[in-house]
């Protein structure tokens, strides 16, 4: 409707213009490609660019003021003006003469210059800045076709080209916008398709930004504009600017987060050289790690064996860990290279690529044998904790297929006294006692003089109380160290504690150009929580059923559980046991019964978790370590009736939120209902006791 | 939105300090920011840091740090945008961006960051329109003089080419004093290719990548036309075809929005009106596909014996540039294995020279003409590392930490490409009798040619 209201008066104009040119041009047929001549007769023989001479003349003539006092003679040059403008020449050079003719009471020369001026203005923005002047002294003028003329002519100076800070602005105000339909979100988008191809990196990722949030429920929309913008990414990749570089490289690691292919083809683009500073080599190491495939593997892992020799060692050391994370797909060529590392004998090189046998052995189990082989000598070239750590956990866990490895746990058992680090001896403690049970004849007396040490000389307590720990379950006999020790452990290759590998665009695209990808995820979380703890997550639920208040909630904290009624309905069986094996499948097969999100800032302490789990007979079955983000759990528990709840807990430290998934064996939204508010009560307390 | 922008030298000394919005903290954040800088533990990143609500983000320019500071989530892109425009800004009124000139010239360096910046957003960054607004004159430290053709270089930078414009030419405020006229007209095209090679230890090529740029400083008066005229067979992507020749062919072109491309499709011109001061015409890359053959070529061997630490490495390093061509400021840079100590040295020409820096043998060729081949040998003690067995083998594989080698040099009136300017035609008409002056230079440099051995 509006819109023909709109368009009906620029016919009309159109229609009163075309009557108003004379009708010279019938009489020539146009022909502007003529090269000769230049004199006022013979203009419309002028060459395209030409038209100096016109415009100088008709110059002259807006200018001569006894022309300007003929209103006639002063129309006509307009007219001339007009003409020529709409034949293609370039009329832009006499823009000031006819802002001034159009302050005049001449309605026709006024049309005529109103539309000479929505034609030029974009080109000459400073001067159409004067006409506006003159457009509201006649919006205010008492003829009304002489207002709607100057307003309608206003609003069609389209003269304010925004610059590239103001496209950036204009692009980032844009997300607040929704799209009604589907159709205008595609009109949006070819609106703004230009932006991608902007010389400024800062738009084209405004604009890249915009694109992928409009389009979130068109994935391949957004596949097509990250294709799009790989070229402007490499290109900011490999700038001259390192700071530019620097954030390109976040940005494209947030892209292969959820497109892992996306710059296979380019992986040279991210070789580190030499002259680079130390932050960008480590970003180019990660996007290697993450774009590797059949085609690349090799040139890869070529490139990355040769950082693992550079002179800085933190380098070397996060060269060697890529190499450890691309053999969880790659493994046979990793671990062979790693092994050839192994032969430098180089303290910084041994150590961690022991701790990166130690991951690797763990989940894929297949390349055991390999590594058991490599061992054999390590235990010369590692000082550090870590290091010795590691080797330590391989040689007790696989020391059956290590013919020496006896002989090297006898050699730490003799130097512990000289020990410093007691997280070694604690891993110490350990292996010997897994290897005693398949080597006993070898181990047997290191063993008894290692427990010696630990119960009667050590001073550290932890490992103090895990020699005792040990001792007395040996006193219970070896099958119950066999139950304890070599319990089974969960399949790595069902990934229930893993990360997902693949995360949609859509969860990060609101981060996308921003701070967010150049932090990292994780830091950003502290910083957005110190930054913003006040304004925290939404009130926690108080009206639930809990009716263990165990020793964990301190004295100021208890009235507020306590003024809870005792609904008494659910009765958590203590003790229940649960194998790992059982509840994964169990796991696997249930449906979630119940999702919910809590507040969680901060940091975790999963023992205290587990421990006030315990107190409400809600057992742990599984849980990451403590600093892992994301931060899993498996919980399960058993009321009075049978009913099995399964649990995961999942924090994830970007959002501070806490997201429960509960599985239940029978369908009873009753007891469900009053499980889920034990739990909820629990974690809200240990929230607050935390904070 | 910008909350502070401050300007500290290389020592951490503030030059220049602002505050738009006084919503975060006083004068002392600069004096935060730098210990925070040099305190940073080696993995985290100095380019965006964070210290109580507030987000420092900085770059490095001709050794100055440029600082903004912002308490809210904003675009890293349109910041860095943001700063190195600013440098080029403050590069263009104060003449070249420096500890001195900054320092010469703080009223000036206000008066701009006024007009820039208002309450934290931008107005405007165009050369064009803050001359308007800006009163102050630069004070340059000593005359101009186009008589000093010591070095040259682009737009200053400090190379041995000779018969060209002076270092200091480029290196001027834009808006310099109006009287001397005769030294406003004059233009700057520069044509420079950044490479970037790894060659595998077999010699075959692993990776080449040309970053090219064409680079314009116009001291013209604002709206002058000017067309540059580029090599006809220059082709875009991998299909185009130009010409029956090979073409010079690169892989993606960006242009500067200024650039009007009318005829470039049918004659490959660039047409612009390009404002006073420095502006970049045109970006191109180029990767893989070289027509000419790589400039350098190096022919290591290494003799190593374990038993006595003796270290032999002899470089030989042959230019394949063209005969006439020549390459300048050529280093060879080559990590060593730890704990070298002795170094003796045989070069082919006495104007070489080599020394152990850093862990690393480096090795300075002021001048290597194309065609021609030179060498070294250098000779080295290496401490056996104490765990090692002792029996000497005397083995070719190269002991640990012992390259990659790379180079790093600039090639004058070469570009890799093969791209060429035509023609620069003015369509300015000077008022006097002084014909504009115009530049045009082309330039390859490299800090990454990587050869492992």
């Amino acid at each position: 409707m509006s819109q023909k209201k709109r368009q009906k008066p620029v016919v009309w104009v159109e229609q009163i213009l075309l009557k108003m040119l004379p009708h010279q041009d019938e009489e020539e047929p146009a022909s502007y490609r003529g090269s000769s001549g230049s004199c006022p007769g013979t203009v419309r023989k002028m060459p395209y660019l030409g038209s100096e001479d016109v415009v100088k003349e008709l110059k002259k003539a807006l200018c001569n003021p006894h022309i300007q006092a003929d209103r006639l003679r002063y129309r006509n040059v307009i007219q001339r003006v007009i003409r020529y403008m709409t034949q293609g020449l370039d009329m832009s050079g006499v823009f000031m003469e006819m802002v001034k003719a159009s302050a005049t009471v001449d309605i026709v020369q006024k049309k005529l210059v109103y539309l000479y001026m929505c034609t030029y203005a974009p080109l000459k923005p400073d001067l159409a800045l004067l006409a506006i002047n003159t457009l509201c002294k006649d919006c205010s003028d008492p003829n009304p076709m002489v207002r709607g003329l100057a307003l309608r002519s206003m609003c069609s100076l389209r003269m304010s080209k925004l610059d590239q800070w103001g496209q950036a602005e204009v692009l980032n105000f844009l997300l607040r916008y929704q799209p009604r339909s589907e159709e205008e979100l595609f009109d949006i988008l070819n609106l703004l398709d230009s932006f991608l191809k902007s010389g400024s990196p800062g738009v084209v990722m405004g604009a890249t930004k915009l694109f992928l949030i409009l389009a979130k429920k068109f994935p391949h929309v957004q596949t097509d504009v990250l294709v799009r913008v790989k070229g402007p990414l490499l290109a900011a990749c490999s700038s001259e600017s390192r700071e530019l570089c620097f954030v390109a490289l976040c940005h494209v690691r947030q892209i292969l987060h959820s497109l892992p292919g996306h710059f296979s083809s380019h992986y040279k683009k991210f070789f580190c050289s030499y002259s680079e500073p130390h932050y960008i080599k480590l970003q180019k190491v990660e996007v290697l790690c993450e774009l590797v495939n059949d085609e690349n593997v090799q040139q890869v892992l070529e490139e990355l064996r040769g950082y693992c020799t550079d002179v800085s060692a933190d380098f070397a050391q996060a060269a060697i860990f890529a190499i450890g994370s691309i053999a969880r797909t790659y493994t046979d060529q990793c671990v062979q290279i790693l092994t050839e590392l192994l032969g430098l004998r180089q303290e910084h090189i041994t150590t961690v690529v022991v701790q990166t046998f130690r991951d690797l052995v763990w989940l894929c189990p297949q390349c055991t044998e390999a590594v058991c082989q490599a061992l054999p000598g390590c235990e010369e070239n590692i000082q550090d904790s870590e290091g010795k750590q590691a080797l330590i956990w391989l040689l007790g866990v696989h020391g059956e297929r290590i013919p020496n490895a006896p002989y090297v746990l006898e050699d730490f058992v003799e130097n512990v006294k000289s020990e410093t680090f007691p997280a070694v001896k604690m891993e110490l403690l350990t292996a010997l006692l897994r290897l005693f049970l398949s080597r006993p004849a070898e181990c047997q007396d290191m063993l008894g003089r290692l427990l010696y040490y630990c119960i009667e000389e050590e001073k550290d307590m932890a490992v103090r109380d895990r020699g005792l720990f040990y001792y007395r379950l040996l006193l219970v006999g070896i099958d119950e160290v066999k139950r304890i020790l070599c319990s089974p452990k969960s399949d790595p290759t069902l990934g229930l504690l893993e990360d997902p590998a693949e995360r949609p665009v859509n969860s990060w695209a609101s981060d996308f150009n921003t701070l967010v990808p150049v932090y990292g995820k994780s830091r950003w979380a502290t910083i957005s929580k110190c930054h913003g703890a006040e304004r925290c997550g939404p009130e926690l639920p108080k009206t639930s059923s809990f009716a263990a208040s165990g020793p964990l909630i301190p004295e100021e904290n208890k009235e507020r559980v306590q003024e809870v009624p005792d609904s008494g309905a659910l009765m958590l069986v203590p003790n229940l046991q649960l194998t790992a094996d059982y509840f994964e499948k169990t796991w696997l097969s249930l449906k979630v019964a119940h999702q919910q999100v809590l507040p969680w800032q901060g940091e975790f302490h999963p023992d205290t978790l587990q421990m006030a789990l315990q107190v409400v007979n809600i057992q742990t079955i599984a849980m990451s370590r403590a600093g892992a983000r994301p931060w899993k759990a498996y919980l399960s528990a058993q009321d009075d009736t049978g009913c099995l709840f399964l649990t995961e807990l999942l924090w994830k430290p970007e959002n501070s939120e806490m997201q429960i998934s509960v599985k239940q064996n029978e369908t009873r939204t009753e007891t469900l209902k009053s499980f889920i508010s034990v739990l909820e009560t629990v974690i809200g307390t240990i929230e607050e006791i935390k904070s | 939105m910008i909350s502070q922008f401050f300007i500290l030298s290389s020592k951490g000394d503030p030059l220049i300090y602002k505050d738009f919005r006084g919503d975060s903290g006083g004068r002392d954040v600069a004096e935060l920011f730098y210990r925070k800088l040099t305190g940073l533990p080696g993995d985290e990143s100095p380019v965006v840091m964070h210290h109580e609500g507030r987000h420092f983000i900085h770059i490095r320019h001709s050794g100055l740090y440029l600082v903004v500071t912002t308490s809210e989530n904003v675009s890293p892109f349109g910041l860095l945008e943001l700063l190195s425009r600013l440098a080029t800004l403050l590069g263009d009124y104060c003449g070249s961006l420096g500890e001195g000139t900054i320092s010469r010239n703080v009223a000036l360096v206000y008066e701009l960051l006024d007009e820039v910046l208002d309450y934290g957003y931008v107005q405007t960054t165009s050369t064009e329109m803050l001359r308007n607004f800006i009163q102050t004159e630069a004070v340059v430290s000593k005359p101009f003089s186009l008589f000093d053709l010591s070095s040259v270089g682009l737009f200053g930078a400090e190379t041995q080419q000779s018969k060209v414009a002076p270092s200091s030419a480029a290196s001027r405020p834009v808006l310099s004093s109006r009287s001397d006229q005769s030294q406003k007209n004059e233009v700057f095209l520069d044509v420079v290719e950044r490479l970037s090679v790894l060659i595998a230890s077999n010699g075959s090529l692993l990776k080449v990548d040309v970053q090219g740029e064409i680079r314009l400083k116009s001291f013209l008066p604002s709206g002058s036309e000017m067309r540059i005229g580029l090599t006809e067979e220059f082709c875009v992507g991998k299909s185009e075809l130009r010409g029956y020749g090979p073409g010079i062919r690169v892989d993606e072109v960006s242009f500067h929005s200024f650039v009007n491309l009318d005829e470039f499709e049918s004659h490959r011109i660039l047409r612009l009106q390009p404002p006073q001061g420095e502006l970049t015409v045109m970006r191109y890359q180029l990767s893989d596909d070289l027509p000419s053959p790589l400039p350098f070529r190096l022919f290591p061997s290494v003799q190593w014996d374990r038993g006595s630490g003796r270290l032999q490495v002899y470089l030989k390093l042959r230019c394949d540039l063209p005969l006439k061509s020549q390459a300048l400021n050529v280093r060879l840079h080559l990590p060593l294995p730890r704990g070298v100590i002795s170094l003796s040295q045989e070069l082919s020409s006495p104007e070489q020279k080599a020394e152990l820096a850093e862990g690393a043998l480096r090795w300075d060729l002021p001048r290597v003409q194309g065609g021609s081949q030179l060498s070294g040998l250098f000779q080295m003690d290496v401490p056996r590392p104490p765990g090692l067995p002792s029996h000497g083998l005397s083995t070719s594989a190269p002991p640990l930490g012992l390259g990659p080698a790379s180079l790093s040099f600039e090639l004058p009136r070469h570009t890799c490409s093969g791209l060429q300017v035509r023609f620069l035609r003015l369509a300015f008409r000077p008022c006097g009798n002084a014909n504009p002056h115009k530049w045009v230079r082309h330039l390859s440099h490299s800090d990454a040619y990587v050869i492992r051995i």
